[in-house]
């Protein structure tokens, strides 16, 4: 089946935030006011209640002075999900056109997915005891709609549709841009991790936008893979013991208990 | 310039990229701090905010020395070849006519000259040295670049760059276009600022063509409606003059007063007329102008002069209506202390706002002791107050004007929320029990009330039909609404027409019964292009817009001279030899031959019918550089420092440079909306910027010893607050005249009620305008900041 994904053009992001609502609006996620520390960037980065944020990065520029930079930073839904890899309940699924997302029911808020992570996404929601991230709106998709960012974006930055074609933009817009002031442009998303089911037309080099420009998986996800999985059966009584499987077993009896809520202020 | 409008206009920053990516388009911003607009432009230049003339002046110099103006369009559409009668001068600072006392001139002295026949004199070689080029060429000589800067603080190379890149766009195959809003009218030289803009894309020739214009983007969705629609003092609907006690004593003095000669104000007495049968169809205009309400004569009725007259106890009551002056108001501290010596308020929003809480405990709190105005405790004060909730835009239905000036009707989206009612049905039920209240009464002094013709419909809400088509106009018909008229044009002054709004007059030509005759709900997206031309984006039959949906006013000058497109792809009208056709309604006679008498009269709505580059405004006819009523600098300029046609309210509040060395400036986001009533408390907003903040450079942190983050405290001679220091590379110290200094900017949605709350920042700006439209000076004035 074709991917379906979001191609977001930074040259023409404004930082208006409506992306940031808009994903809480269709989610149904309360606010997480957090003070104002200096930098107009609302949290430093995504958090349970929180799937898509956009960062504001001040650099100088030898040449061009001042920059702004702009970046919507929210789950890459990657190719080769490593968070799926890990995941000790098996909750975390990819759909065929390319959205990875997470079965919140069998969820044991254990972290692993987090660590896994090479952007380090998915967060914590404490009042379901559970990790979240962004789902490409799999939900809105799979309806024939477009997700609530990309739909609600004023400026056209944000847009969705078969990876494919917005790859064949995508190259066109960096070509443009390359020619006119931003000789660094590149595509962001192609190829990282083996393709990234979010691609990014950046101005400038990764680096300048606050993402890694070689993203690793961790190697102990390596060790993990290669060693502890395959070898389930001998490694856990050798390493981890009792210990780790009551660590498990008592978090899915958490799981079990009514959620309750706190925070927000809806 | 004067605008952010990537922050606080996304949709309209939308086209300037699509431009940029289909037409190669350059986008400048210009602007005191690095803005979300800067980082999206091609060119920033800082420049130190209230330097704005000085900064348009150089550029005048640049383009009229390097004769970069588009000669054609200047020498047939503006005022350039006009001569000027010796009376005019102008030195150091002060033109002729002025009189100190009364800090303002006698504007007879800047006439022109005119032919034995009335006609005006003009060179149209523009060589006389008496011509309005040539003066405007000797005005801004002083202007050079070195002066320029020292007085913005851009650095030069910067301002060259603006310069060259906008003054290319004076080629007659190319446009520029100006985005401005707040950071250019909020001065106490606000309107000559505008006037400069003005003044620049007519040298250009930039004004009544596709992609050109000086677009206002306004401070709210509906302030072009607003303004029609009189929201203000000084005007009645359609822009027609509000009468004063004495110099308009009655029908006959206000149109001889104000009736121009030449032009197509010419017409005046006509909208006047229909406007008052409107208003009291059984009367003779001639009677019901004596109903309308008066002004004192030279007396000022601006938003700052309403609440120094509450400060000084000459008012009693008041209606608040989606109004916060003590987050919006310039000298919040004062304009609070204004409200106690209210006998009565009523307060009309979609929450309670901090006005409408003014006498709450939670109005009194201040970070620091400094109390300048007598802030007091509910227990002190005796206003009554009343509020009325009101609905928000999704919960009712009508329309609203754009600032291209489209009427688009809006659909009522939802039920409103709990007893919230739309305006309409509040001020209609108002009316329909004040009348109540007058009934049988057979006082003459009534009469505006009892006379008045009031019948909407008899539903709980008014029936917007009935609104649009008196706003249209109809013939009178045996006292009653007859055949309707087609726009303007077929409105009278004889007492047989009337109409709502004359400027609106043909926005529901013809009742067929059908929602759509009311054009305003036209949704025709389809652009079609007028045969052999290209679209230029007009949508004629995208709901209607006023004059008779025109798009592009003064359009003649879309066209060359002799009536041809200046650039055949950018074709608004043309002459086909017969008539003047094209993409767009022309504002111009419709058969009117360019090459016959008055064929290239361009602004019809001017006496003068071309545009004005030097027009009589009240600090002078040309805009001419005054530092801020605040300012830490001298004017390099001339020797008058402050504008000198200014009211000063309070001269004991103007800050000492010495101790109050920091400009300051105020200034909105993306995030939240206004005085923040609507936004403040929507938890998802109040997220993105939960408190209030205030920008400055890592120089003056360094200096002030303030780490990004840390609370400080911002101080003027009327107040104090609180807020969030967040230090900033996009913020730079102003280098003016070979000194350093610093440049602060506080955003002003804050208040004390909402998810996200904080202290208005207008605590701190002063009572100060305009002197033309009395506009607050929000945008520069002196405050010392520290730590908190």
């Amino acid at each position: 089946m074709l991917k379906m994904t979001n191609l977001y053009d930074v040259s023409k992001c404004t930082a208006c935030r409506g992306c940031q609502v808009a994903c809480k609006d269709w989610n149904q996620l309360p606010a997480v006011i957090e003070p104002f520390t200096g930098n107009y960037q609302t949290h430093e980065t995504t958090n349970g209640d929180t799937y898509t944020i956009v960062k504001f990065i001040e650099q100088i520029d030898d040449v061009k002075g001042i920059q702004w930079n702009f970046l919507k930073f929210q789950c890459m839904h990657c190719f080769d999900p490593e968070c799926m890899k890990v995941c000790p309940t098996d909750c975390i699924k990819q759909t065929e056109w390319g959205a990875v997302i997470k079965d919140y029911d069998k969820c044991i808020g254990c972290h692993y997915c987090t660590y896994a992570c090479p952007f380090e996404i998915p967060q914590y929601r404490k009042r379901q005891d559970i990790t979240t991230k962004c789902t490409l709106c799999y939900e809105r998709v799979e309806e024939g709609l477009t997700p609530a960012c990309a739909r609600t974006c004023p400026t056209g930055a944000l847009q969705f549709g078969e990876r494919e074609e917005l790859l064949i933009q995508a190259r066109e817009r960096v070509k443009f841009l390359k020619a006119n002031g931003f000789p660094n442009a590149t595509i962001y998303g192609e190829k990282e991790l083996g393709g990234l089911n979010k691609l990014y037309v950046l101005t400038d080099t990764p680096d300048k936008f606050d993402l890694p420009v070689d993203p690793k998986v961790s190697g102990n996800i390596g060790f993990w893979q290669n060693w502890v999985q395959p070898y389930f059966g001998w490694l856990i009584p050798v390493t981890l013991g009792a210990s780790a499987l009551s660590f498990v077993t008592s978090r899915l009896l958490a799981n079990k208990a009514p959620a309750h809520t706190e925070g927000g202020h809806e | 310039m004067g605008s952010n409008a990537a922050e606080n206009h996304p949709i309209s920053f939308k086209w300037l990229t699509e431009a940029r990516d289909k037409r190669g388009a350059k986008i400048i911003s210009v602007d005191p701090r690095f803005t979300r607009t800067s980082a999206r432009a091609d060119i920033y230049a800082p420049l130190r905010s209230g330097t704005d003339i000085a900064f348009m002046g150089g550029m005048f110099k640049y383009i009229l020395d390097n004769k970069l103006y588009h000669e054609e369009y200047v020498k047939w559409y503006t005022n350039a070849t006009f001569i000027v009668k010796d009376s005019f001068d102008f030195d150091d600072g002060l033109f002729s006519g002025y009189d100190p006392q009364k800090r303002a001139y006698d504007q007879s002295k800047w006439a022109y000259e005119t032919n034995e026949d009335g006609s005006y004199k003009k060179d149209m070689t523009m060589e006389d040295p008496r011509c309005v080029l040539q003066l405007l060429k000797k005005h801004y000589e002083r202007y050079d670049i070195d002066t320029v800067c020292k007085i913005t603080g851009t650095p030069k190379n910067k301002y060259l760059e603006v310069v060259k890149a906008y003054a290319a766009t004076g080629a007659p195959d190319k446009v520029g276009t100006i985005m401005y809003a707040m950071g250019t009218t909020q001065h106490t030289v606000g309107t000559e600022n505008v006037r400069a803009f003005a003044m620049l894309q007519l040298l250009l020739g930039n004004i009544g063509r596709a992609g050109g214009g000086v677009n206002a983007l306004r401070g709210e969705s509906n302030v072009q409606g607003s303004t029609d629609w009189a929201l203000l003092y000084h005007i009645l609907p359609g822009y027609l003059e509000t009468p004063e006690a004495k110099k308009h004593s009655n029908y006959q003095a206000y149109v001889d007063a104000l009736t121009p000669k030449t032009g197509y104000w010419q017409n005046k007495p006509k909208f006047l007329s229909s406007l008052l049968k409107a208003y009291w169809m059984a009367d003779d205009p001639v009677k019901s102008y004596d109903y309308l309400p008066k002004r004192i004569d030279g007396k000022h009725y601006e938003h700052i002069a309403l609440f120094e007259a509450m400060y000084n106890k000459e008012i009693e009551g008041l209606i608040i209506w989606g109004s916060n002056p003590i987050v919006g108001g310039p000298d919040a501290n004062k304009e609070q202390a204004a409200l106690y010596n209210l006998k009565w308020m009523v307060a009309i929003d979609l929450w309670q706002t901090e006005t409408s809480e003014f006498w709450t405990y939670k109005a009194v709190d201040r970070p620091t002791d400094k109390d300048v105005y007598g802030i007091k405790k509910p227990e002190e004060i005796d206003t009554e107050v009343f509020f009325l909730p009101a609905c928000n835009s999704y919960e009712k239905a009508g329309s609203v004007s754009n600032s291209g000036r489209w009427m688009q009707y809006r659909w009522q989206a939802c039920d409103p929320v709990g007893e919230s009612r739309a305006d309409l049905q509040i001020v209609n039920d108002l009316m329909l029990r004040i009348k109540k209240l007058y009934e049988g009464s057979s006082k003459p002094q009534d009469e505006p009330i009892t006379k008045l013709t009031w019948d909407y419909g008899h539903g709980d809400h008014p029936d917007l039909n009935i609104i649009a088509r008196e706003i249209n106009g109809f013939e009178i018909v045996d006292g009653k609404p007859g055949k309707l008229v087609a726009n303007f044009t077929k409105l009278k002054d004889d007492g047989t027409t009337a109409s709502g709004n004359w400027i609106y007059s043909g926005c529901y030509p013809e009742d067929n019964g059908k929602d759509e005759d009311y054009l305003a709900r036209r949704r025709d997206n389809k652009d079609a292009a007028y045969p052999g031309t290209k679209p230029i984006g007009s949508y004629l039959n995208w709901s209607w817009c006023w004059p008779v949906n025109r798009r592009i006013i003064y359009n003649r000058c879309s066209a060359t001279p002799e009536g041809q497109p200046w650039v055949p792809d950018l074709t608004s009208i043309f002459w086909n030899g017969e008539k003047w056709v094209g993409n767009d309604v022309p504002d111009f006679g419709g058969t009117k031959d360019p090459n016959g008498p008055g064929g290239r009269d361009a602004f019809i709505m001017r006496p003068e019918e071309v545009g004005c580059i030097f027009s009589k405004r009240n600090e002078g006819p040309f805009p001419e550089h005054y530092e801020p009523w605040e300012s830490p600098v001298k004017n390099l300029l001339n020797s008058q420092e402050l504008n000198p046609a200014v009211v000063i309210w309070e001269p004991d509040k103007k800050a000492d440079p010495e101790e109050y060395p920091i400009i300051g400036t105020t200034y909105r986001v993306s995030e939240h909306w206004q005085s923040g009533v609507m936004t403040r408390m929507q938890p998802w907003l109040a997220e993105l910027v939960p408190n209030v903040f205030v920008e400055m450079s890592e120089e003056l942190a360094r200096e002030k010893d303030i780490k990004n983050g840390n609370d400080v405290i911002i101080s003027t001679t009327r107040g104090d607050i609180k807020a969030i220091a967040c230090v900033t590379k996009r913020f730079k110290p102003f280098n003016i005249n070979g000194k350093s200094y610093h440049e602060i900017g506080v955003l002003w949605h804050f208040g004390f009620n909402g998810f996200a709350n904080g202290d208005p920042a207008n605590r701190l700006t002063p009572h100060i305008g305009d002197a033309n439209t009395m506009i607050p000076e929000y945008k520069a004035w002196l405050c010392d900041i520290r730590r908190a």
